[in-house]
């Protein structure tokens, strides 16, 4: 009845023909009567004091507008962009959130900082004149480097943040003992081994293949705006909007995400430009349009990653974990961008557990200002940095050990009979396999051919290497009591209203939004399963908060453990009341009805009623229980969590290096995933491939550089280097499924686990291939360049 | 970008012609190096003036000189030709490996050598096989045309018409490409001609240049071997984050010797 599209079939997905047909409708795409141009004027310096602008000649050249700067915004009493989420430090300060003005008042604090906005009738003349803008900087000392930040003498970034220091915290949840520090220092000192690293977790530049854009329409006659945005959650874009910066009544605010090329996080923040779009629009009273070029994205995009970590794996005589301590400096940028302190604190140190049973972890976190590009969630966020130093550390022990990385990791594992397992960072895990995940990821990758592989390469001149890694992450973002308590200052639940129109077609309306995820083939997927209706009569509607429910969108793998949960409760919804409805037409009682493969029909019986006649029914009530039962047919179901999911994985990777130019080629990568149940396998395999992808770009090439003063190095596609096609192998992936109990789908989430789990098994594989050479450590991205360097240095004996 | 005027060339004189008037007009050809530094604002020029309707600089013709390759014809047209592949097999390979195939179907032979870029390709095969370039005022042997980073010895006005390549008895190009841009770190053409061995390497240093010592060597014996042990010297090589002088000069002597054992294949 679904049309063979229910859960579980790889139904092609229904956005294919518009996106491969050029037909999508991004923001870009459109275009409003009498719409002016955007082009802002940027900081050249990481760091400057603002003496002076003068737009004069500007203001002057043919098609400009108008030249708005930070004086004009303080003027009009538009708010400082967000902090959506809270930090406590350790002795109870909350994190320093400095003022973050849209365009930049006093001082200049990245390269890129906008400083002002010149809107003009075409983009050119935009441009031209933001070239005659002229801004007096009077430039100051700069620091790029987090370290660097926190040293004595350093260049104070913000008044408030004495060391450059944003926050210092530890972690220290509830379920903890007090004195899990103490206890974690003694199982230390105790080891019968004791393995450190200092791990480098480098900084990354989103690259969502479609650069952000807005365009604000403002209506004087009717009070309202109108934001085209490229957005992950317009709803959060207008909360925030509406509450935070411009401050406008929500009713009179509609925020339109079209279709959205990619975000990996990056879409996902009240952006300066978004919101100067807007101002400049109601200011102005046309709409204007705002479009970066890649230049732009790359320094105003808010960044990933960038930690430096020293850890300490204490295990006991029979290799047994008892304790891990771990210590990051992590590199805010210059500003708190919406959830910037939030992604290295609470959604990193609640996953160190990783899969094992290790009973004592401490975790200390310094949050450290400097002269960059804002730092935010990216795929992953703060999961990707835990995961990597714990397989890195484990592969180490087992190094040191002289063990088997299989095993060593065999005898730490949460068993199966052990769930719930409640982990000292705080997480209560409820589901997993994880040897049998190590099995099958070890039986695909032929695990026990790897030295015939090894020697076939050494004949080649080449050196084979094998790594391992295994994931676990929390998805479904979030219980919102629960992060309420961890800082957050927004609920996390999610929406979903299903619309049956009278001749049986739906429509849903959900509050999460595609940006690439293929959500109008899955969603539409369960409801033909649910309803027994045609595939092809469903539509998802999405991305428009004047069409859909307030949901909190697309991020941390939360759109259908969260959303589909939403979906599935107000799908339930619909059918219960259809029951009522086919009981009257049936003439029996509702609790005799049954409903499946799209028929109601009395238990035991053949007499049954099609769904599309009981939605004609609710809408022509002419033969209808008007009394009890309101007409029509359209449900709306939140979902508040009551916990994360956790989706868990093995990955090995084998590879090869050439020793004479540094080259790492991925030569084999076995991904074993568990996401809980699957609705379209072939798009789980897209987000895995896709997410293996950018964990092979963090772990091999993706760097985002700066000079130490701050000036962006990788700014471009010149230097900043992206994996490409031909630098990806063919994945062998399987999933294993143990489903989650904490939605009614039992769905765990798969969008990030690949960037999640790939870079710790390259590196671990790299490590492998160049121990024989005494190479004993690699960061990330292990470039030919760096590669070749290492082994330079071991044999000079570095 | 800024305003331009575009004007579509008829023939080399037109072209000339309209070089000259002044102003500061300048020739697109295939666009892949000119538009993204328009589009960046690091050129502004007042005209434009298109090679594309040129019939007369486009096309590959072997005579007994060796391969006469127009300026306006594209890498996936070098790539492509049997004839070509079948004569010198070295600069099929090196057409094939510049950029994807967007920028091989609008890029061309004199765009690319016109610019000399130092990490380009085709400077390499026209200095390793000892090419003479032809303009509409004269010809130019490779050896004295690459003169320094993005600097010819073109004039004012030049056009580039053609490029002569002398059929080596065999060669090899083996390019490590930048990971970001895949334009050569460093790439190294080897040729042997009865005359002797010319060894020339893009993207090591500021400029493409030849290695005497190397083609010294390979003309006492032309075999990977032969190259084992002599130094490279890092002290003039490029220095950035992709590639440090030292590793350049590593690569130098690898991506040699496997153009040797490619020529040898
Ligand atoms: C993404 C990308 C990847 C690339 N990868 C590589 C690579 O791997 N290896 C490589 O070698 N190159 C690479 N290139 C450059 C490419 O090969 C270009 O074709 C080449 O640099 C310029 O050729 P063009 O025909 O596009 O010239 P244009 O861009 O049109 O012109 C370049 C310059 O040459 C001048 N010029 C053009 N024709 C003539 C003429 N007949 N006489 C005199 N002057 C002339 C122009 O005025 C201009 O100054 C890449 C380019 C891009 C965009």
């Amino acid at each position: 009845m679904s049309g063979g599209m229910g859960i579980g079939a790889s139904a092609p997905r229904s956005e294919d023909r518009r996106f491969i047909t050029g037909r999508g409708r991004y923001v870009d795409d459109i275009n409003l009567r009498s719409q002016q141009y955007a082009w802002f004027v940027r900081s050249p310096h990481p760091h400057a004091e603002l003496r002076g602008i003068d737009a004069g000649q500007a203001l002057g050249m043919p098609g400009v507008t108008a030249v708005l700067t930070g004086a004009d915004l303080e003027a009009d009493g538009i708010g400082p962009l967000p902090v959506a989420w809270g930090i406590t430090s350790v002795d109870g300060s909350p994190a320093v959130e400095p003022e973050f003005p849209a365009l930049a008042t006093g001082r200049v604090r990245y390269v890129g900082n906008p400083v002002a906005v010149v809107i003009a009738e075409t983009r050119a003349a935009a441009r031209d004149a933001a070239e005659a803008v002229n801004v007096h900087y009077e430039e100051l000392d700069s620091v790029s480097n987090a370290v660097a930040a926190m040293e004595e003498g350093a260049p104070r970034i913000h008044e408030a943040a004495e060391g450059n220091l944003c926050f210092n915290w530890e972690w220290l949840p509830s379920v903890m003992a007090p004195d899990a520090k103490a206890n974690t220092e003694k199982a230390l000192k105790e080891a019968a081994h004791l393995v450190s690293l200092e791990l480098v977790n480098n900084r990354l530049v989103p690259n969502a293949m479609e650069p952000r854009a807005s365009l604000a329409d403002f209506n004087s006659a009717t009070g309202q705006l109108t934001l085209y945005t490229t957005s992950q959650n317009p709803h959060v874009n207008r909360l925030l909007l509406c509450t935070a910066t411009l401050r406008m009544p929500e009713h009179k605010v509609r925020v339109v995400a079209p279709d959205v090329g990619g975000g990996f996080g990056s879409k996902i923040y009240h952006y300066a430009e978004e919101l100067a779009v807007c101002w400049a629009s109601r200011r102005l009273g046309v709409p204007v349009k705002w479009t970066a070029e890649r230049s732009e994205s790359f320094l105003g995009d808010a960044q990933g990653r960038d930690h430096l970590t020293r850890v300490e794996l204490a295990l006991d005589a029979e290799a047994r974990f008892t304790a891990l301590r771990v210590d990051t400096i992590a590199n805010l940028g210059s500003y708190v961008s919406t959830f910037g302190a939030a992604i290295p604190t609470v959604f990193y140190a609640p996953m160190l557990a990783g899969v094992y049973k290790t009973p004592n972890i401490y975790v200390t976190v310094k949050g450290v200002f400097t002269n960059t590009t804002p730092t935010d969630a990216y795929r992953g966020a703060g999961r990707p940095e835990a995961c990597y130093l714990i397989e890195r550390i484990v592969d180490e022990a087992a190094a040191q050990l002289g063990m088997d990385p299989a095993e060593i990791r065999r005898r730490n594992f949460i068993q199966p009979d052990e769930f719930p397992y409640q982990s000292p960072v705080g997480q209560l895990y409820d589901s997993g396999e994880f040897e049998g995940c190590l099995d099958l990821a070890m039986e695909i990758n032929g695990y026990a051919g790897f030295d015939e592989r090894r020697k076939q390469s050494e004949a080649r001149g080449r050196l084979r290497g094998r790594g391992m890694s295994f994931y676990i992450e929390a998805c479904g973002a979030a219980p919102s009591q629960a992060a309420g308590q961890l800082g957050a200052r927004a609920g996390l639940y999610e929406v979903a209203t299903v619309r049956v129109h009278p001749t049986g077609v739906v429509q849903v309306m959900t509050g999460t939004h595609s940006h690439g995820q293929s959500h109008e083939t899955t969603f539409a997927q369960i409801v033909a399963d649910r309803l027994g209706v045609d595939f092809s009569n469903v539509e998802i509607v999405h991305g428009d908060t004047g069409e859909v429910p307030f949901g909190m969108g697309t991020y941390a793998s939360r759109s259908l453990a969260v959303g589909g949960s939403a979906l599935v409760k107000a799908l339930d919804k619909v059918v219960d009341k259809g029951r009522k409805i086919a009981a009257h037409l049936l003439e029996a009682a509702a609790g005799d009805i049954e409903f499946g493969d799209g028929q109601f029909r009395v238990a035991g019986t053949d007499r049954q009623v099609a769904f599309g006649d009981v939605a004609l029914a609710a809408y022509v009530p002419h033969n209808y229980p008007l009394q009890e039962l309101e007409p029509g047919l359209e449900e709306t179901s939140f979902f508040d969590p009551e916990n994360f999911t956790f989706p868990s994985g093995c990955y090995i990777c084998e590879v090869e290096v050439d020793p004479e130019t540094g080259v790492v080629e991925i030569r084999d990568f076995a991904a074993a995933d568990d996401f809980g149940n699957i609705i379209n396998p072939m798009v789980v395999e897209g987000q895995v491939h896709g997410g293996l992808a950018q964990g092979i770009g963090q772990a091999l090439m993706e760097h985002c550089r700066y000079t130490p003063e701050g000036q962006l190095l990788t700014g471009s596609y010149m230097d900043y280097c992206m994996p490409r096609a031909d630098d990806l192998p063919s994945f062998k992936v399987a999933t294993r499924c143990t489903p989650t109990s904490f939605n009614p789908l039992g769905v765990k989430g798969c969008g990030e686990a690949g960037a999640i789990g790939a870079p710790p098994a390259i590196i671990n594989a790299v490590l492998d291939a160049l121990r024989p050479l005494g190479v004993r450590h690699i960061d990330m991205p292990a470039t030919p360049n760096a590669v070749w360097w290492a082994i330079e240095a071991a044999r000079s004996g570095e | 970008m800024r305003e331009f005027n575009y004007y579509r060339a008829g023939s080399v004189r037109d072209a000339a012609k309209r070089l000259a008037a002044g102003g500061n007009a300048m020739l697109l050809a295939g666009g892949m190096t000119l538009l993204p530094a328009l589009k960046m604002r690091f050129n502004q020029p007042s005209e434009l003036i298109d090679l594309a309707g040129i019939n007369e600089l486009k096309g590959i013709k072997l005579s007994r000189k060796g391969a006469h390759i127009g300026a306006a014809t594209t890498h996936v047209e070098v790539a492509g030709n049997v004839e070509l592949r079948a004569a010198v097999p070295v600069l099929s390979q090196v057409a094939e490996s510049i950029g994807d195939p967007q920028v091989r179907n609008r890029g061309t032979l004199g765009g690319s050598v016109a610019n000399n870029d130092p990490a380009a390709d085709y400077p390499a095969a026209a200095l390793g096989l000892g090419a003479t370039i032809i303009t509409n005022k004269r010809k130019i042997s490779a050896d004295n045309f690459f003169v320094g980073m993005f600097e010819t010895a073109l004039n004012a006005g030049e056009v580039v018409t053609e490029v002569l390549f002398p059929l080596p008895q065999r060669a090899g190009y083996a390019k490590f490409p930048n990971p970001a841009t895949r334009y050569a770190l460093v790439g190294v053409c080897v040729a042997q001609f009865k005359s002797g061995v010319r060894v020339a390497v893009t993207g090591a240093g500021s400029s493409v240049h030849r290695l005497e010592d190397f083609e010294e060597a390979l003309e006492r014996d032309f075999s990977p071997g032969a190259l084992e042990g002599i130094p490279v010297s890092a002290a003039n090589l490029n220095d950035d984050m992709h590639a440090s002088a030292e590793y350049r000069a590593q690569l130098v002597g690898v991506m040699a010797r496997r153009a040797v054992a490619m020529a040898l294949d």
